[in-house]
């Protein structure tokens, strides 16, 4: 089953590693893996997207916590929580079909950031899935590149008053 | 008060109450070399080859509690010492690794004798340091001690530029270590010792499967006072030997792939298992699911990730073994059982495992021309009353030592028993001899493994040290081999040690006494000679070739399916 992982970590030389090198030296999957600075200065949070039955998961979220520079480890998935990826897409677009892909953009709530004769490079965000249905809507049409993020993700708030 | 980098490391050193240090000079720590010799507060140990630095350093945290210390310069002298550190890793051992580093200016770009130390050990250390600003010289060996001998010990590495011990630095006021992102839990949950007490009083065929932790965490006096309160037998990974005292009737003695046929049964048919410092380790567990199959299991440990790492468990605490063993011994004493009763409740459980030891006790066949390397362990624990210090190398004599020697006390098996590191003995008989001058030191060491260090024969004349070796010569890599006997037809494939040096010119050619048995009526002359020289003394005890270490629970197979003698 898939997790999403976030960890809040010391913003030192070398940490990522560690935190990849766990994952390797241990046989854990990683999907995704996103890292930026959080508010707090010298805090980054790193999300990352892992599968593995409820004892892989136990260990990975164990052995996360153990390495020194971490400070945090949710497993995020294991409440109501919200999720964004972030595509960059080229799509060839071309007379015929430049339509076409400016409705399929619009119908996902996504943007053209830039334009060429031939082709519109489109940001999307949402979703793992909605990356996905996007993706599969635009190939036919010929997808010459294709950049995306990692998961990054958030608890929700409660909602009690 | 301002001084140089490498003053502030003595300064450091000092304030951490280090009196020994390992090391081999390079490039890169000529400066701090200039300086050891210009204080008497620090003894530096010279040895032979940086691994044997390493050894030496975990062995001397082994013996004594603290945290040992060596220092290795850049590139090969790092890389040298990543056998050493990956060794006290795996065994949890608090030691410190300083390696020299070239100039921060330099870093990365393949300089003479430069490595990525802290990327090579980042796997095999509990944490590692670059640093690379003079000003946080002073504050991360501070953090680096407190994280080596704090929680569940291990080897912390730093890398000092050259240019970083050079520089001129205002020494910091001594503060205590505070870290917002560790913080070890060493008082357990009193709602899982009151589930796990309450679990083991219910029990009528409890076991206590006790490991390192005991002894890494000083445990061995709650651990021994909770065995006997409630008369329960004791069985001991081959890191948790001393931990209770092996002659005491509860003891089991070891289990797993070379532990006795008592051990092994009583854990296979308990109703309670509680294991306390332990990992459940493969060489412990052999077949994960027939391993304490009906037993509920209750798992004291200080790191989490060693609960339900490999076997599931019932009752986790998450506790220094000490505290967690002083809470049980607190619930027991005040839950108004009556103990009298409750020993006596495990009389037909004893009665059952007295059976199995009758049945199969630790034995080998006696020849009357051939000395037994077992043989030659039981005179070793005679003479010595069981009070030496054993170090060991890794392979058959280990196992033999590890189950006829009787370990009565914390702290006098010093073996490598997660790595399984040969050529650790010998560096390791330096450490604890520099740790304890008085005591009997003895290296037990096969005739391929003590090869693998042997150039450390020199260390040990230069610090004059009366370290003793009981060398089991079989003239073959004979664990290995024991395997090729049984698994792969007798294929000894570079098993046999075609070519091997006279053990005994060797000592000498070191300056130290040699001495040889090849008849079972000389290995006890031979051992109260060496006993009786303070000098070192290697003895060279010609055995069976071909003796295999029995019990032996093959790799993969329940701890029940043992090939017995």
């Amino acid at each position: 089953m898939k997790h999403t992982i976030s960890v809040l970590l010391q913003n030192k030389p070398g940490v990522l590693s560690r935190v990849t090198g766990l994952f390797s030296g241990r046989g854990f999957n990683i999907e995704s893996l996103s890292v930026a600075e959080t508010i707090e200065a010298g805090v980054s949070c790193l999300t990352l997207v892992t599968s593995g039955d409820d004892a892989i998961i136990e260990q990975i979220t164990k052995q996360l916590h153990k390495l020194i520079d971490i400070i945090k480890v949710t497993d995020i998935s294991e409440s109501e929580y919200v999720e964004r990826e972030m595509a960059l897409i080229r799509v060839k677009a071309e007379a015929a079909t430049r339509a076409e892909v400016l409705r399929i953009t619009d119908i996902f709530r996504a943007r053209v950031v830039d334009v060429s004769p031939r082709s519109y490079a489109i940001e999307v965000t949402g979703t793992r899935d909605k990356i996905k249905a996007v993706t599969e809507l635009l190939k036919p049409i010929g997808i010459q590149e294709i950049v995306r993020t990692g998961t990054i993700a958030m608890t929700r708030a409660s909602k009690k008053i | 008060m301002k001084m140089t980098g490498t003053q502030a490391f003595m300064q450091c050193l000092e304030e951490e109450n280090v009196k020994t240090i390992f090391g081999f000079p390079g490039g890169s720590v000529i400066d701090l070399y200039d300086t050891i010799l210009q204080q008497d507060k620090i003894h530096h140990v010279l040895v032979r080859h940086e691994q044997g630095a390493v050894h030496a350093a975990d062995a001397y945290a082994r013996v004594t509690g603290t945290v040992g210390v060596a220092l290795v310069t850049s590139g090969p002298g790092a890389t040298n010492a990543v056998t050493g550190i990956a060794t006290a890793y795996l065994d949890s051992i608090p030691i410190v690794v300083f390696s020299g580093q070239v100039p921060t200016a330099l870093i990365g770009n393949d300089a003479f004798q430069e490595v990525d130390i802290v990327g090579i050990t980042r796997p095999c250390t509990k944490h590692n340091y670059l640093v690379k600003d003079a000003k946080d010289l002073v504050p991360t060996i501070r953090e680096a001690f407190h994280v080596a001998r704090s929680g569940r010990p291990g080897p912390v590495l730093i890398d000092l530029p050259k240019d970083v011990m050079a520089s001129m630095i205002n020494f910091p006021a001594k503060k205590s270590v505070k870290m917002r992102t560790y913080n070890p839990t060493y008082e357990p949950h009193p709602g899982q010792i009151d589930k796990a007490c309450k679990a083991i009083l219910k029990a009528k065929q409890p076991v206590l499967y006790i490991g390192g932790g005991v002894i890494l965490g000083d445990a061995h006096k709650e651990l021994t006072d909770f065995a006997h309160k409630l008369n329960i037998p004791v069985t001991m990974t081959l890191m948790g030997l001393g931990g209770f005292p092996g002659t005491d009737p509860q003891s089991l003695g070891m289990l797993g792939m070379h532990g006795t046929y008592f051990a092994n049964m009583a854990v296979a048919k308990s109703d309670v298992l509680i294991a306390v410092g332990a990992r459940f380790d493969d060489r412990v567990t052999g077949r994960v699911d027939a391993f304490a199959p009906n037993a509920k299991i209750i798992h004291v440990d200080i790191d989490p990730t060693s609960i339900s790492k490999n076997v599931e468990v019932d009752i986790p605490i998450v506790a220094g073994c000490k505290e967690a063993m002083a809470q049980m011994n607190k619930w027991v004493d005040g839950c108004g059982a009556d103990l009298e009763a409750e020993r006596a409740k495990l009389g037909p459980w004893h009665d059952q495992i007295n059976d199995w030891k009758n049945k199969h006790p630790l034995s080998y066949v006696e020849e009357p021309d051939i000395i037994k390397p077992q043989f030659v362990i039981e005179k070793l624990d005679e003479l010595t009353k069981g009070e030496a210090i054993i170090t060991t190398e890794v392979g058959q004599h280990q196992m033999w030592a590890a189950q006829f020697y009787h370990f009565n006390n914390p702290r006098t098996l010093i073996t490598s028993g997660g790595l399984g590191t040969m050529g650790y003995g010998l560096p390791a008989a330096i450490g604890a001899q520099m740790a304890a001058p008085g005591r009997i030191v003895i290296d037990v060491a096969g005739d391929g493994s003590m090869q693998m260090n042997i150039q450390e024969l020199a260390t040990a004349m230069q610090e004059k040290l009366p370290v003793k070796i009981a060398l089991l010569n079989n003239n073959y890599l004979g664990m290995v081999r024991q395997w090729q006997e049984l698994f792969y037809d007798k294929r000894y494939s570079a098993t046999p040690m075609e070519v091997q040096p006279d053990f005994v010119k060797v000592a000498e050619a070191y300056g130290a006494v040699g001495l040889r048995a090849t008849k079972p009526s000389e290995v006890e002359p031979v051992i109260k000679e060496a006993l009786a020289t303070d000098t070192l003394v290697l003895m060279d005890f010609v055995i069976a070739r071909e003796e295999g270490v029995f019990p032996m629970v093959p790799a993969g197979k329940a701890t029940t399916d043992m090939l017995l003698v």
